[in-house]
């Protein structure tokens, strides 16, 4: 991704890399505006929550809850990854990561076999707005992470590779920043979604 | 600690600009080292690699250009496709239709006759028999054609120009580097943007035709096939577009990154021509409005293909077609100001250049253009006064769209004022300026007229509206598209357009573009509604029963073809001057700016040494200076650096 060639060497706060994926950020920020904006029409335009054509449907808040709470953990391991390798601690760079996206990827088998079990009870994308708005912007965050996971699956086999040292792990850098982002983003569409 | 060392650098002027001029040693040495080892084969380049999968911005914003001027040819002949339509509802095309002859009497006269016999007469059901049998559009057809037209316009051809082409060819040089911040994603924006274009191609020969929804692709026109009878053309549609998406964010965080990280040593943000401010502020609006289009895409193929009823009523699933409009539209206003804002940077390079002045009130120039980036966020219901809303929410649209009218005001006054007492030299690029100014002036101040709530009923969905976007996009945007081409060709090819052919083509656009869109803004206040595919059977006059739109559809069709083909000259002076040009100096316009330090042809890498700023861009006829212009790298005269 980066072409360090091209890059200046003098007086800038942040790496072009780093620069990139904040800016990065900003998109993604407004594509969930987007779709939390119309979670937000729909939930407020309706008195029933879900309506009646889908009051058995219950939400799995509790499961879903404990999910929440790995995912933030895998933000507080990821922050240590970035912590490991500015201190030169190599192996502990590579448990940190694998430990992180091992935590992702059962957030997302996780919240696969929930929505396989309201698939059953009846809650589909075809639901009315109930349904299509809860699978579409619960699943354009699950994409976000399976994306997140599979950047740290390069991440990961980088490190394995000894690609990072303590004079360079951007590449680790601005995988965490990404990371915390989905993170952080994900409670916010919790209490939204299965709350509201 | 490192990042704690770059700050004292800067917070020390002299310091930095030791450590700038060490920085720029070091800089060529990287270079020449990289010449040495992996990027030797630049000096071989093949083909493939130097012309097709380019990395070098110059190269891709070079193909960005051509990309958007075949774009305009097919977006242009969609509209004069459809002006025929309007002028001459039942007649059948010149040329390719039947003639009139074979009309009345069946008798085969034209080629054009025999070809349509032998077209009625096969089994197969042809494209052409579908969509214009014998030469007559049919209404759906024309439904598509409208839609396709703005669309490609808009998409394809104004945004790729502006900030594909000139943004990438002008960035890096303008603020003195070697290339984008990111070369593959670079690349990767132009790719995207052709793989969108097929997809969008592709959709004018699936059955059902093309999208026929509007650009603005209103649900539930756009969410239900049964409206429109559309199929596949409008999921196309949406796919493309998010692929263009795709395209518009990777180069949106190049350009931000590059014009944050990549200045030349003391080329401060005050210190950038007006052309690179409005790309990055147009770069950071393009990164935040078209992802929330891209959420609604998201939503509308869903509806489409997965069943859901977002925007949809019909099925009782309890959507909103309104939230369309909100979203399309919340993207949508940004968007108008990511077609103008481009344009308003090059104009006021060409017209400070031109007018040998420096640009009026620069500060001003930015700030307008922040407070105009900003206010297009908050109008976006100005679109939807006739959607129905809440009548307080409707006057604070409105307050905050006139709003606009003062940094606007604070622009154009600035223009003149660059203009007043300068020794203006009247060449393409400053006709194309001033063509830009004033009928910025006439698209600005209607604009004004239509964010009145009252007079917005009045003409809403009229061609008054259509005149208004004209007037902005084409007498804005794409005066300042070509006066930027004729501005920049002798840097990008090192030779010269012909200038006897440029006035020509530059006048004859002008005044056909005027007798071509002025008369809309009449047809509008008198009633014709815009998109219908038969104006005659309206206003019709009850003593000679005929539609009093008839002659002025014609006119205005006529004015049409002619705008549309006197763009044959330019095309034929552009790639004819590719090769047959005069030779251009390095410099030809005596410009400040740094892309003219560069040589001509700038090679690959811009600079033979990374230049080092001094000055703002606009210094010319400094007072007791000899020459009327100085350099952005000249240094000041008192030694020690700093001076801002």
């Amino acid at each position: 991704m980066t072409h360090s060639e091209l890059e200046f060497t003098g007086n800038r706060p942040l790496s072009n890399a780093k620069l990139g994926v904040l800016i990065l950020l900003g998109a993604e920020t407004m594509l969930f505006a987007g779709l939390i904006g119309t979670f937000l029409v729909f939930r407020m335009g309706s008195d029933l929550w879900p309506p009646l054509s889908h009051a058995n449907i219950q939400l799995p808040r509790l499961v879903t809850g404990i999910n929440t709470a790995l995912l933030i953990i895998s933000g507080y391991t990821m922050y240590l990854s970035l912590r490991a390798i500015q201190n030169d601690k190599v192996k502990q760079l590579r448990h940190y990561l694998i430990f992180t996206g091992t935590l992702g990827l059962l957030f997302l088998i996780i919240q696969g076999s929930e929505w396989i079990q309201l698939i059953g009870k009846g809650l589909t994308l075809q639901s009315g707005i109930y349904g299509g708005i809860f699978y579409v912007l619960i699943g354009c965050h699950a994409v976000h992470v399976l994306g997140a996971v599979i950047w740290l699956i390069i991440v990961i086999g980088k490190a394995i590779a000894g690609r990072f040292s303590v004079d360079r792990y951007i590449g680790v850098e601005t995988c965490t920043i990404y990371w915390i982002y989905v993170v952080a983003l994900w409670p916010v569409l919790y209490f939204l979604v299965y709350f509201a | 600690m490192q990042e704690n060392e770059n700050i004292s650098h800067e917070n020390d002027d002299d310091e930095q600009h030791e450590h700038a001029h060490d920085d720029n040693d070091t800089e060529q040495h990287t270079h020449e080292h990289d010449d040495d080892g992996q990027h030797a084969h630049h000096h071989e380049e093949s083909f493939i690699s130097k012309y097709i999968f380019s990395l070098d911005h110059k190269m891709i914003g070079k193909q960005f250009l051509i990309y958007g001027l075949i774009m305009l040819f097919v977006g242009g002949g969609l509209a004069l496709l459809f002006r025929w339509k309007l002028a001459y509802p039942e007649k059948p095309l010149p040329f390719i239709g039947v003639s009139q002859q074979y009309l009345d009497e069946g008798e085969v006269v034209t080629g054009a006759d025999k070809n349509w016999e032998r077209i009625f007469d096969s089994e197969k059901e042809e494209w052409v028999e579908v969509n214009m049998p014998a030469g007559v559009m049919t209404d759906a057809f024309y439904n598509m054609l409208f839609t396709m037209h703005a669309t490609i316009m808009v998409f394809f051809v104004v945004v790729p120009i502006l900030v594909g082409a000139f943004g990438n060819f002008l960035i890096p040089l303008m603020i003195g580097t070697r290339d984008m911040a990111f070369p593959v994603l670079n690349m990767l924006s132009f790719w995207l943007a052709v793989l969108a274009a097929i997809v969008m191609a592709v959709g004018f020969f699936v059955p059902g035709g093309h999208a026929a929804s509007g650009w603005t692709g209103y649900a539930p026109l756009s969410a239900d096939p049964q409206w429109t009878g559309v199929g596949w053309g409008q999921n196309l549609w949406a796919i493309s577009l998010l692929i263009q998406g795709f395209s518009s964010l990777v180069g949106s965080i190049n350009y931000i990154t590059t014009v944050i990280n990549m200045r030349a040593p003391g080329m401060t943000f005050f210190r950038l021509p007006l052309v690179i401010w409005s790309l990055f502020i147009v770069a950071i609006l393009l990164l935040l409005a078209f992802p929330v289009l891209s959420s609604a895409l998201a939503l509308l193929i869903f509806d489409r293909l997965a069943g859901t009823t977002f925007f949809t009523t019909t099925t009782g699933g309890g959507g909103d077609p309104l939230l369309w409009q909100h979203l399309f539209w919340f993207f949508g206003h940004p968007e108008v100001y990511i077609l103008i804002l481009p344009g308003m940077g090059i104009a006021s390079e060409l017209i400070a250049v031109n007018s040998r002045k420096p640009i009026f009130g620069y500060r001003s120039m930015v700030y307008a253009m922040i407070a105009i980036a900003f206010l297009g966020w908050i109008v976006w219901g100005h679109h939807m006064f006739q959607s129905g809303m809440q009548p307080g929410m409707g006057a604070f649209f409105m307050t905050t769209t006139m709003l606009i009218a003062v940094p606007s005001a604070i622009k154009t006054f600035n223009w003149l004022g660059t203009m007043f007492r300068g020794s203006i030299r009247f060449t393409t690029p400053m006709l194309h300026g001033i063509a830009f100014v004033s009928m910025f002036v006439i698209g600005g101040l209607s604009g004004i007229y239509m964010a009145n709530t009252p007079v917005d009923i009045f003409i809403h969905d009229t061609y008054y509206i259509v005149a208004h976007i004209h007037y902005v996009v084409f007498g804005g945007s794409l005066f300042a598209i070509f006066g930027g081409i004729v501005f920049w060709f002798p840097k990008m090819y090192g030779r010269y357009m012909n200038e006897a052919l440029n006035k020509i083509h530059f006048w004859i656009t002008f005044i056909a573009f005027n007798c071509t869109f002025f008369p809309m803004h009449i047809l509008g206040v008198g009633g014709h509604r815009r998109r219908i595919s038969n104006p005659l059977a309206e206003a019709i006059d009850v003593t000679t029963q005929e539609s009093l739109f008839a002659d002025m559809n014609i006119f205005i069709t006529m004015s049409a073809f002619t705008l549309g083909f006197v763009q044959l000259i330019l095309v034929f002076n552009f790639f004819w001057s590719i090769y047959k040009g005069k030779v251009a100096e390095k410099n030809p316009w005596h410009v400040t700016t740094l892309e003219w330090e560069a040589p001509t042809p700038v090679p690959h890498g811009n600079f033979e040494q990374i230049p080092t700023v001094h000055r703002g861009p606009y210094e010319y006829s400094v007072p007791g200076e000899e020459s009327d212009w100085i350099p952005q790298t000249e240094p000041e005269p008192v030694p020690a650096g700093g001076g801002d």
